[in-house]
């Protein structure tokens, strides 16, 4: 009986890997790298344009067609974009998989971050943006110091749903042959090691946990106080996972 | 079951000619798969919901541990559900339990809010009807928060046909095994047809749920008709 999720996770040699075999540390380190870099474009993107388009009202339709891409088949894209672009990336290492799986990451984070940031900008209070401009602040005092701070609360839950999107799909990533700790998952699938198999799962749901917790940590000490009403008595509007799709449900009953 | 190339490489229509019994039973399970645990969730919210706003104490707990439920990536939950439920790993259950713990946790937030988002002066006015409390919650409030729940169906329906297609790589049989195919097909060359065939009847039922849902709201809410007229 040595086919156990806690014999597997509880073996050393699992976990420092051997010369051959990627370890659990390793395979850590690449998951986050892949989330990092995916990331890291999606936000460089959908920030800066969530906010301009924000703060101008234009182009609602270009974060409409954002949440359009919502709809597409995460395994699909992955597969297709594999299928496509690997032809083109001769050479070895794992650039053939990677390439291909950034891409689909950026695409998957980018709606994310984009729409919430737009619609974090324009659900500012008129009246704050007016006071704002009465004080003769310029459009980009009004955009950086009063819109942002207040759109702070709905920007980190849009990079936080960002974030567990990018994690759960870099695991699949490994199946066309990518690192990271979907690795173990499809290795032990293939293999019949049910341990690594489930060991992979465990670490991958306590990978995602961890990582919304920092960001929740990181929110709770960017966001002031004044905006989430931590200190008034009425504090209902604590900071919750499924806040970015609640809001999306609420705008989405506001158009219809 | 064969769904080996056959046609060009592009030639999505001749492929589906080809396999349309074998593409059609995958679609239908995959129609099962995510239609499924959206009913058994709304079910389960439903209740849920009422009781977190009833009552503060349950609202937090709920919301907090379905959001932590939520950050858990779809393809562990589907791996961890056969330790939880005693079930085997290929067992289309385990993705039916999972999407419906998804659709719960996103579905009772939203039920939650809705029916607090009933003005308290349209429940005061129920109220001095003569309403009792189930009357209230069956009559008013539950209709006035129709469009939201609505909303809350959308989004878990549209989530829910990406991530069944990710059961598709452990082995279990629904569109994401078109996706597979392709894969396994295209190592001499990229062979699109089963990947493309997916993605578009993916997209395709996404479609036809989503209006579906806002069709079936539409006939639950047949006031605001009137006053979208007026």
């Amino acid at each position: 009986m040595n086919d156990n999720v806690f014999v597997w996770l509880n073996d050393p040699q699992n976990w420092a890997g051997t010369r051959f075999t990627a370890g659990i540390v390793d395979q850590i380190v690449a998951h986050l790298w892949y989330t990092v870099i995916g990331l890291v474009i999606a936000f460089v993107i959908g920030f800066p344009l969530g906010l301009v388009l924000g703060h101008s009202g234009r182009a609602g339709w270009l974060v409409s067609l954002a949440n359009g891409l919502r709809s597409l088949p995460a395994v699909g894209l992955l597969i297709l974009l594999y299928v496509v672009v690997s032809p083109l990336i001769t050479g070895r290492g794992d650039l053939v998989y990677l390439v291909p799986t950034e891409i689909v990451l950026v695409l998957l984070a980018l709606p994310a971050i984009l729409a919430n940031t737009y619609a974090g900008v324009r659900n500012v209070e008129p009246a704050a943006r007016d006071a704002a401009h009465g004080m003769g602040m310029t459009e980009r005092q009004v955009l950086l110091q009063v819109e942002l701070p207040n759109a702070l609360p709905l920007i980190f839950s849009g990079v936080r749903s960002a974030t567990l999107q990018v994690i759960a799909t870099a695991t699949i990533a490994a199946y066309v042959g990518l690192g990271g700790l979907g690795r173990f998952i499809y290795d032990g699938l293939a293999s019949h090691r049910f341990g690594e198999m489930a060991g992979g799962a465990v670490l991958v749901a306590a990978l995602a946990l961890l990582v919304d917790l920092t960001l929740a940590l990181v929110q709770r000490y960017t966001v002031s106080p004044g905006v989430t009403g931590r200190f008034s008595r009425r504090a209902t509007r604590a900071d919750s996972r499924t806040a970015a799709v609640t809001e999306q449900v609420a705008s989405e009953a506001a158009t219809d | 079951m064969n769904l080996a190339a056959g046609t060009s490489p592009w030639d999505l229509f001749g492929y589906f000619a080809d396999h349309r019994a074998a593409v059609l039973h995958l679609f239908w399970e995959h129609v099962w798969l995510s239609v499924m645990p959206v009913v058994l969730g709304l079910a389960i919210s439903l209740p849920l919901g009422y009781l977190a706003r009833r009552s503060r104490w349950v609202y937090a707990p709920a919301v907090s541990v379905t959001g932590l439920l939520y950050t858990i990536p779809s393809l562990a939950l589907f791996l961890i559900m056969p330790t939880l439920l005693g079930t085997r790993i290929l067992n289309p259950l385990n993705v039916v339990a999972a999407l419906t713990v998804y659709t719960v946790a996103l579905l009772v937030r939203v039920v939650a809010d809705g029916l607090g988002a009933v003005p308290d002066d349209v429940a005061q006015s129920a109220t001095a009807m003569g309403l009792t409390r189930t009357q209230r919650l069956r009559r008013v409030e539950l209709p006035l928060a129709v469009p939201v729940i609505a909303a809350g169906l959308r989004v878990a329906t549209v989530a829910n046909m990406s991530l069944v297609a990710i059961a598709g790589t452990i082995g279990i049989p629904e569109l994401g095994q078109l996706f597979i195919t392709g894969f396994q097909l295209s190592v001499n060359g990229p062979y699109y047809p089963p990947i493309l065939l997916g993605i578009l009847l993916c997209v395709l039922l996404a479609l036809v749920l989503d209006v579906l849902i806002v069709l079936g709201a539409r006939l639950l809410t047949p006031w605001q008709r009137v006053t979208a007229a007026r």
